[in-house]
C-alpha cells in the first residue's frame, strides 16, 4: 500500500537533503561561499532551483539557502497508527528531494568527481536541450523514459530499449540495483549510447536522476513560455510537464538490505515523488507497492509487477501516450532513436557513395499508369553479393503519382528519404541528393538486411506520411556502377531545375503564406508564418513544406494565409496575417514584422536554428546558432539569449531564426538587410557559406564574406568594431541602428 | 430508567446505568416522561402566534376545522413554523459570527489584545473576496477593514451579502432569478419574523422561499463568516490526532470541559491551561496535571485547532458531570441542558456560564468578553484547581472507553493534503468521482436526540455509505460520535470502507469520514464543494454533483436551517424525524418534491438510517448518470433497482 510509498520517500528526502548539506559544507569549506557554482552552458542557472524557489543560484553560498527551503519541505514519517495524512508530504519530500540532488549532482562539477565520465553524460545542457526539444515538441518524439535500475539479462536490457527507441521514446538512464546499471548492460553489449541514439545514460547514482527532471522543467521554460518565480509559476511549470511532456519512470529490478514489502531503496521513492511532483508516473517490474488512484498524475501514479516485456505497452498506457507505429517490413529494428546512430567502419560491412562512388537519391512523379504501387526493383547487385569492406554505387529513385501530388512536393518527400532510411538499425545515412553516403553494419547484414529493403523503408514510410496527397509509389536502385550513370545525370538536371525554381520564389509571388502550429502543444502563445523567404526558424519547415503539409491534412498545423493588404512592405506586415496570429497566440501577439529584428520581430517557440540579436558598439546584427556553445560579442551565449525570446515572447533586437534565412533576400529587410551582418561562429559561417556568397554575388556584395568577423576576429564588442573598422565593414557606415 | 441504547458507545451505556443505580434522571428519562407528544405540534399544524389562538388544525381530512380562527390554513401554519425555525438557528449561528468578528475588529486595532491574527495568508484569502486591497498592506490594517466588511453583512441596508458570492457562478445567478440571494443577515431574520407574524404572508411558497434566504444568509453568510474569521483569528486547522469520549476526563488530574458553541473563550483556555504556573498550582493541590476536555461544538473548535481532547457529544453532557470527576464545567451558549444545573449540584462540579445571552438560575456566572480574555479564561482554570480538592473520590467513576481519532479537515487543507505545497489541488477527488473510484461524498452532520436509538442513525448511515464508497463529510455531533465508534481513524478505511474508497484513503492517508469541525463549519461543506465544481469535470453548478447531506439524528433548530441552505443550494437533504409540517400535504409535496425544480435541491425525510443511505446513494447514482460518468470500478454492496 503507499503508506510504504510515502515513509520510504520521505526517509529518503530526510537521507538526500542530508546528503547534500554535507556535501555542500566541504565544498564551502574547501572553496568558500563565493565560489561560481554551474551546469555547463544553461541560461536556466540550477533548473530545479529555478523552477521551484525562483532562485537564482550563481554561488555555492545560494545553494545553503536553497537547501534551508528543502528542508522546509520535509515531513516527519506517518505513523505506524493513526497516521495523517501522507500524500501531501510524500510529494513535498519528492520536491525536498529533488533541491538536495541538484544540489550533490552540481557539486560534482566542481569538487572534480565528474559527471561526464565513460558512458555517461551528466547534465545535458541547453544547445541539446533546443535541438532535440523539437522532437518531443512537434510530436517526433512522443515522451521519455527515465529509467533506473537494471533487468535481470543482458537481452532483456536490449529488447528494452530496441523497444522504446522503435517507438522514438527518448531514453534517460540514472542510478542502478544493487550496483548495476541497465546502461552497462547495454555497454555490454555494444550499444551506442548518446543523444543521437535517444539512449542517455546521466550517472550511475539515482542522484542523477534529477538530469531528467531538470531536463523537463527547462522545457517548460523553453517552450512553454512560462517564467518561473513563485509558487503559481511552478505550479504552471509542473503542470505543463503533466499535460504535455509525456514522461513516464521506469523502476527496474529490487534492492538489496531494504524491508521485503519495500522492494526498492528510500531514496528512489523519495526521487520518485519527485518525479510525481511532474505528473510522471513510476512503473515497475518488481513488486513495489502501487498508488493507483489517479490526479497527481493523469493516470495510475505508481504501478507494479509489470513484466519487462509488456512493460512499454503498459507505459504507455498509464502515461496516456499516443504512439503510432507503424511496422516496416524489414529485418531490422526501426525508429527514430536510430536515426543518429553511426556505424563505425569496423563494424561495416559495406558502404554507398560518400567519397567512394556516385551514389544520389530522387523522388520524381510519374503518370499514375507508369507506376506499379510498391515495387521495389534492384538494378545490380545485392548486399550479399558484395563483399565485406567494399564501396558500392547507390542511386536511389522514388517514383510517386497521385492526383493530388505536385512537382514542388517532390523536394518535400525527397528531404524526408535522409530520416527514412536513418532510423533503420544498423544503417547509417547522411547526406541528400547527389552528395549521399550510406553505410550497412555487419550485424544488420547478419540479419538479412538486402538494398531491397531500402526500397521496404521507403515505400511504407511514404504512403504513411503522404497518403493524403499520393496513391501509389514504387523504388528503383540501382547499384551497378554502369547503370546508375545515366539516372544520375537525370537527377543531377532535376536538383538544378528545382533549385533554379525555389531561388526565384519570392514573397511578392504568392498570395498565401503558411502558419505553422506544430508547437503550439509546446508553446501555446506562439505561431509561425512561414513565407517563400523566411523559412520556420526551427529550420526545418519551408514554405512548400507547409504547403504540401496542408495538402497532407487540412486540418493539421499549417493553414494558408491570405496576406491581405500589404501595410508595411519593407519591414513585412499584412493584415491579414496580423489578424490570423492575434486569434491563434490566443491574444499574445496583435502585429508582427516579418523581416524585421528591432520592431515588433516575430516570436519563436523556443527552438530556433540560431538567434540574431543586435550588437549596438558595431551598429550591426550578430548570428549565433545553437551549436557554439561559446561567448558571443553582445555579451551572453547562445543558452542565455535564448531565454530571451522562447515561448512566445517578442523582445525587440532578438529574434530566432533558420539557418537558411540568413542568405535570404528579406534577411532583416527592414533593418538593411545582410550588410548589417557583422559576426558569426567559424563553423556557421562555413555551413552557409556557400548559399550566402551567392546572395551576395546577387547584389554586388562579394567582399562582403570576409569582412563578418568570427570568433577567431573578435569575442567582445570593442575587439568586433576594432575589427570592422579594419576591413571597412559596411554596417558601421549605415543609418544608426538604436 | 429509560430503554436500553442497543447502539451507543459503552461509556454512555455505563454511565446510564450508573444514573440508573444513583436515582438521577438524564434526558432519556425526561423524554420519556413527556410521551406521548403533542400530535398537533408535531405535525405542524398548531399555531400559537396571536392571542386569537392557539389555534389546530383537524388532522383529519377534510374535518373541521381546517383554518384558524383568522382563516390560516395548514400550509399557511406549517410553513410559518418551519420558518421561524430557520430564522432561529441562522440567529443562533449568526450570532456566534457575529462574536468572532467583533473580536477580529478589536484584535486589529489592538496590539495587546488577548487575540492576535494567526492566519495572516487566510486572512489575505477572505479580504480579497471582500475585495478589500492586499497589496503593500499590513495584516492590522487588512483585518480591521475586512472586520468593517464582514459586519456590514449583519446590518446592511443597501445592496446584497459580499461572502455568498463564493459559491459558483451559476448558483448566484439562480438565487438571484428566484429571488433568494441574502441581502444581510439581520435583515432577513428580521423579515422572516415578520412575513410570519399574524396577518402577513399567507402563501406557503412564498414563505418557504424566504425561509431559504434567509437560510442562504446563515450558511453562506453567518455561518461562513464564523468559520472564516475564526481561522483568521485561531489559525486555520490541519489534520492532527486526538481522542474522543468520557474516558479522556482524567482520575488524577484537574478536569476541566467546556461545552457550548463560541471557540473564544475555549480557545483562551486551551492556551492558558497548558501555563506552567497554573499547572504548578494544580500539582500543588495533588493533582498531576490539568485535562481540557469538550462537549459538542466548542469541543470541536478547540479539537479542529488544537487537537483538545472531546469527552463527548450533546447527550452526554450530562453523563460527563455524572463521572464526578469535574471540576468545572464551562459553558457558553447553544445546546446546554438546563438539567446541568441539578446534576452538578449531586458533585463538587462547578458550573460556570459565560455568556450574558445564556444564563442559568443559580448558576454561577463569569462574564467573558475577549478584552479579558485569559483573566477571565486564569480565573476560571484556578477556580477549578481549587476546587480540586473537593472531588468526592468514592463518587468519582470515569469509564476507560475512548477512541483515538483524526480530525482538522478543512476546504483549504484538501488542496495541500492531496497534492502537497507544489501541486496543491482537489484534482485527485475529482478523479476519483469521475472514475468510479468513489460513488461520490456525503455530508452527515447534526445533531443527537432521544427520540433515536442514540447512535444508530448516524454510526448505520455512515458505515453504509462508506461501505458503498461515499467519502462522508462530518460536523458537529456527528462527527463526535463516529469519533467514539472509531470512524475517524484511518484504519478505518480498511475496516469499513468499500474497495474504491479504501483506494484512496490508502493513496492519501486519511480516514474514510473527515471531521470538518463544528456545526458552524458546515460553511466548509459548502466552500469544499465549490472547489470541486471549479476544479472541473463534474458539471457546473453544485446540483450537479453526486453528492448528498443527511442529519440522521437531527433536534436543533439550526439543522433545520442548515438543510435548508443545502436544499436552496441544490443538495438532496435527508433526515430522520420529518420536520414539523407533515400535516400540510402541500408543504411536504413543495419540500420534497416541487422544490427541486427550483433549486436542484430538495427534502427527504427517513427513520431508517441504512434506508435513507440507500436514498442518498440512489440520488447519487442519479446525479452520477446525469454527469455520464463511468459506472462504479468496482462491485458495489448495495445496487439499487432502477
Amino acid at each position: 500500500m503507499s503508506k510504504i510509498i510515502a515513509s520510504a520517500a520521505i526517509r529518503g528526502a530526510h537521507k538526500l537533503v542530508r546528503q547534500a548539506e554535507e556535501s555542500l559544507a566541504k565544498a564551502i569549506a574547501a572553496k568558500g561561499k563565493d565560489a561560481k557554482i554551474e551546469y555547463p552552458n544553461t541560461a536556466y542557472y540550477l533548473p530545479i532551483m529555478l523552477l521551484f524557489l525562483g532562485q537564482k543560484v550563481e554561488k555555492l553560498g545560494d545553494l545553503e539557502e536553497s537547501l534551508q527551503e528543502a528542508r522546509k519541505l520535509l515531513h516527519p514519517e506517518p505513523s505506524d497508527e493513526l497516521w495523517l495524512p501522507y500524500l501531501g508530504d510524500a510529494l513535498d519530500s519528492g520536491v525536498a528531494t529533488l533541491l538536495a540532488e541538484e544540489t550533490i549532482e552540481v557539486l560534482k562539477y566542481q569538487n572534480g568527481s565528474n559527471p561526464v565520465n565513460g558512458i555517461w553524460l551528466g547534465f545535458t545542457d541547453d544547445a541539446i536541450l533546443r535541438l532535440q526539444g523539437i522532437k518531443l515538441v512537434d510530436g517526433r518524439m512522443p515522451g521519455f523514459a527515465a529509467i533506473v535500475g537494471c533487468t535481470k539479462t543482458n537481452q532483456e536490457a536490449v529488447d528494452l530499449v530496441r523497444g522504446l527507441q522503435e517507438r522514438n521514446i527518448l531514453v534517460f538512464i540514472a542510478g542502478n540495483s544493487n550496483g548495476r546499471s541497465i546502461a552497462e548492460q547495454l555497454a555490454e553489449e555494444r550499444i551506442e549510447m548518446s543523444w543521437d541514439t535517444f539512449l542517455v545514460p546521466y550517472g550511475k547514482d539515482i542522484t542523477a536522476a534529477v538530469h531528467a527532471l531538470n531536463f523537463a522543467a527547462r522545457s517548460a521554460m523553453t517552450f512553454g513560455g512560462v517564467a518561473p518565480g513563485d509558487l503559481k509559476a511552478a505550479r504552471a511549470i509542473l503542470l505543463y510537464n503533466k499535460e504535455r511532456v509525456h514522461a513516464f519512470v521506469l523502476a527496474l529490478g529490487d534492492d538489496p538490505g531494504v524491508p521485503k514489502d519495500q522492494v526498492i531503496t528510500d531514496e528512489k521513492y523519495a526521487t520518485a515523488a519527485g518525479a510525481i511532483n511532474f505528473g510522471f508516473p513510476v512503473i515497475s517490474n518488481v513488486n513495489i507497492p502501487e498508488i493507483l488512484p489517479s490526479g497527481i498524475c493523469t493516470y495510475e501514479h505508481v504501478v507494479a509487477n509489470v513484466p519487462v516485456a509488456e512493460i512499454i505497452t503498459r507505459s504507455v498506457e498509464v502515461r496516456g501516450l499516443h504512439i503510432k507505429v507503424e511496422k516496416v517490413p524489414i529485418p531490422v529494428p526501426y525508429g527514430a532513436g536510430f536515426e543518429g546512430e553511426r556505424v563505425r567502419k569496423e563494424d561495416m560491412f559495406c558502404q554507398f557513395g560518400g567519397k567512394f562512388t556516385d551514389a544520389f537519391e530522387l523522388v520524381r512523379m510519374k503518370p499514375i499508369d507508369q507506376i506499379e504501387d510498391g515495387k521495389v526493383e534492384v538494378i545490380g547487385p545485392e548486399v550479399d553479393q558484395m563483399q565485406e569492406g567494399q564501396a558500392y554505387p547507390l542511386g536511389i529513385v522514388v517514383e510517386v503519382a497521385g492526383r493530388k501530388f505536385q512537382e514542388d512536393f517532390e523536394s518535400v518527400v525527397e528531404r524526408r528519404v535522409h530520416e527514412y532510411i536513418s532510423c533503420a538499425n544498423g544503417i547509417f545515412h547522411m547526406g541528400q541528393r547527389s552528395i549521399i553516403w550510406v553505410r550497412i553494419h555487419k550485424d544488420a547484414k547478419a540479419k538479412g538486411f538486402q538494398v531491397k529493403h531500402f526500397g521496404s523503408i521507403l515505400v511504407t514510410k511514404i504512403h504513411n506520411d503522404f497518403s493524403s496527397i499520393l496513391d501509389r509509389v514504387q523504388v528503383k536502385i540501382y547499384t551497378d556502377a554502369a547503370k546508375i550513370k545515366a539516372p544520375m545525370e537525370e537527377a543531377k538536371k532535376v536538383y538544378s531545375h528545382r533549385d533554379d525554381r525555389i531561388a526565384g520564389m519570392t514573397d511578392e509571388d504568392v498570395d498565401e503564406f503558411y502558419s505553422c502550429a506544430l508547437c503550439q502543444s509546446y508553446a501555446p502563445n506562439h505561431v509561425c508564418i512561414v513565407t517563400p523567404e523566411r523559412l520556420g526558424l526551427c529550420g526545418a519547415y519551408t514554405w512548400l513544406d507547409c504547403k504540401a503539409s496542408h495538402q497532407i491534412d487540412k486540418h493539421g498545423p499549417n493553414e494558408p494565409v491570405a496576406k491581405g493588404e500589404c501595410l508595411e512592405p519593407v519591414k513585412g506586415q499584412w493584415k491579414n496575417v496580423n489578424d490570423y496570429i492575434s486569434i491563434k497566440s490566443h491574444g499574445n501577439l496583435e502585429r508582427f514584422n516579418a523581416y524585421s529584428i528591432l520592431e515588433e520581430p516575430m516570436t519563436s517557440c523556443g527552438c530556433f536554428e540560431c538567434i540574431a540579436a543586435i550588437v549596438p558598439e558595431a551598429n550591426g546584427v550578430m548570428i549565433v546558432d545553437r551549436e557554439y556553445p561559446n561567448m558571443t560579442p553582445v555579451g551572453m551565449k547562445f543558452s542565455t539569449l535564448a531565454g530571451q525570446i522562447g515561448g512566445g515572447t517578442q523582445t525587440p533586437g532578438f529574434v530566432g531564426i533558420g539557418k537558411l534565412y540568413i542568405s535570404s533576400a528579406k534577411f532583416i529587410a527592414a533593418e538593411g538587410g545582410v550588410e548589417r551582418l557583422v559576426w558569426m561562429p567559424k563553423a556557421l559561417k562555413e555551413e552557409v557559406g556557400d548559399r550566402l556568397k551567392a546572395r551576395l554575388a546577387k547584389i554586388g556584395k562579394e567582399d562582403l564574406f570576409d569582412k563578418i568577423a568570427t570568433e577567431e576576429n573578435a569575442e567582445t564588442p570593442d575587439k568586433l568594431v576594432e575589427f570592422l573598422t579594419q576591413v571597412n565593414h559596411p554596417a558601421l557606415s549605415l543609418a544608426p541602428l538604436v | 430508567m429509560a430503554k436500553e441504547l442497543t447502539y451507543a458507545d459503552n461509556a454512555t451505556r455505563e454511565m446510564l446505568k450508573r444514573a440508573a443505580a444513583d436515582n438521577v434522571d438524564t434526558i432519556w428519562d425526561r423524554y420519556e416522561a413527556v410521551q406521548p407528544q403533542c400530535k398537533f405540534g408535531t405535525m405542524g399544524v398548531c399555531c400559537r402566534i396571536c392571542s386569537m389562538g392557539p389555534c389546530r388544525i383537524s388532522l383529519v381530512p377534510g374535518k373541521s376545522p381546517q383554518t384558524g380562527a383568522c382563516g390560516a390554513n395548514v400550509d399557511t401554519i406549517a410553513a410559518r413554523g418551519i420558518a421561524r425555525m430557520i430564522a432561529a438557528g441562522t440567529a443562533a449561528h449568526s450570532d456566534h459570527g457575529r462574536e468572532v468578528v467583533h473580536t477580529l475588529q478589536a484584535a486589529a486595532s489592538k496590539p495587546d489584545f488577548d487575540f492576535q491574527i494567526k492566519d495572516p495568508m487566510k486572512l489575505r484569502s477572505i479580504a480579497t473576496l471582500y475585495g478589500v486591497k492586499i497589496d503593500g498592506r499590513k495584516t492590522n490594517e487588512i483585518a480591521a477593514e475586512l472586520a468593517e466588511a464582514a459586519l456590514n453583512e449583519f446590518g446592511r441596508q443597501h445592496g446584497e451579502m459580499i461572502i455568498a458570492k463564493a459559491a459558483p457562478a451559476p448558483r448566484v445567478e439562480l438565487w438571484k432569478k428566484l429571488g433568494i440571494y441574502p441581502r444581510s443577515i439581520d435583515r432577513e431574520v428580521v423579515e422572516t419574523m415578520h412575513r410570519t407574524t399574524m396577518g402577513v404572508d399567507t402563501d406557503y411558497k412564498n414563505i418557504i422561499n424566504h425561509g431559504m434566504r434567509t437560510a442562504l444568509a446563515d450558511g453562506w453568510g453567518g455561518s461562513m463568516i464564523a468559520t472564516e474569521i475564526s481561522d483568521i483569528l485561531f489559525g486555520s486547522p490541519n489534520p492532527l490526532r486526538s481522542r474522543a469520549n468520557l474516558g479522556v476526563l482524567q482520575a488524577d488530574q484537574v478536569n476541566i470541559v467546556v461545552h457550548g458553541h463560541e471557540p473564544l473563550l475555549s480557545e483562551v483556555l486551551a492556551i492558558v491551561s497548558k501555563d506552567e504556573g497554573l499547572i504548578a498550582k494544580a500539582k500543588a493541590k495533588g493533582a498531576k496535571g490539568i485535562t481540557l476536555a469538550g462537549i459538542c461544538c466548542t469541543a470541536n473548535e478547540i479539537l479542529m485547532r488544537h487537537g483538545i481532547t472531546v469527552a463527548g457529544n450533546f447527550l452526554q453532557q450530562e453523563l460527563a458531570l455524572l463521572t464526578g470527576a469535574i471540576e468545572a464545567m464551562v459553558v457558553d451558549v447553544q445546546c446546554l441542558m438546563p438539567s446541568l444545573h441539578s446534576i452538578a449540584n449531586c458533585f463538587h462540579t462547578k458550573l460556570i456560564t459565560t455568556s450574558s445571552k445564556a444564563k442559568l438560575p443559580g448558576v454561577q456566572h463569569v462574564e467573558f468578553s475577549p478584552e479579558r480574555a485569559k483573566a477571565v479564561a486564569t480565573q476560571i482554570i484556578e477556580q477549578a484547581i481549587d476546587n480540586y480538592q473537593n472531588r468526592m473520590t468514592d463518587k468519582v467513576f470515569i469509564p476507560p472507553d475512548n477512541e483515538r481519532i483524526v480530525a482538522g479537515f478543512t476546504t483549504e487543507s484538501v488542496f495541500n493534503f492531496l497534492g502537497g505545497k507544489y501541486r496543491g489541488t482537489y484534482r485527485p477527488l475529482n478523479d476519483a468521482i469521475i472514475a468510479g473510484r468513489l460513488r461520490g461524498a456525503a455530508g452527515v452532520i447534526g445533531c443527537s436526540n432521544p427520540r433515536i436509538n442514540y447512535e444508530e442513525g448516524h454510526i448505520r448511515m455512515v458505515t453504509e455509505l462508506i461501505k458503498n464508497d461515499v467519502l462522508v463529510v462530518t460536523t458537529g455531533c456527528n462527527a463526535i460520535t463516529c469519533g467514539k465508534h472509531g470512524l475517524l481513524k484511518p484504519e478505518a478505511a480498511l475496516k469499513y470502507a468499500g474497495k474504491g474508497l479504501q483506494e484512496i484513503c490508502r493513496a492519501v492517508g486519511i480516514p474514510p469520514v473527515l471531521h470538518v469541525g463544528a456545526c458552524v463549519d458546515n460553511s466548509r461543506i459548502l466552500r469544499t464543494l465549490s472547489n470541486i465544481v471549479s476544479e472541473g469535470g463534474l458539471g457546473n453548478d453544485l446540483s450537479e454533483l453526486p453528492v448528498a447531506g443527511a442529519a440522521p439524528e437531527w433536534m436543533s433548530e439550526k439543522a433545520v436551517t442548515i438543510g435548508f441552505y443545502f436544499v436552496a443550494s441544490g443538495v438532496y437533504t435527508i433526515i430522520g424525524h420529518p420536520l414539523p409540517m407533515m400535516g400540510s400535504q402541500n408543504l411536504f409535496k413543495y419540500l420534497t418534491d416541487e422544490i427541486e425544480q427550483e433549486t436542484g435541491g430538495k427534502w427527504a425525510f427517513e427513520p431508517d438510517a441504512a434506508e435513507a443511505a440507500h436514498k442518498m446513494i440512489r440520488h447519487i447514482d442519479r446525479k452520477r448518470k446525469a454527469l455520464k460518468l463511468k459506472p462504479m470500478m468496482y462491485e458495489q454492496p448495495f445496487k439499487p433497482e432502477e
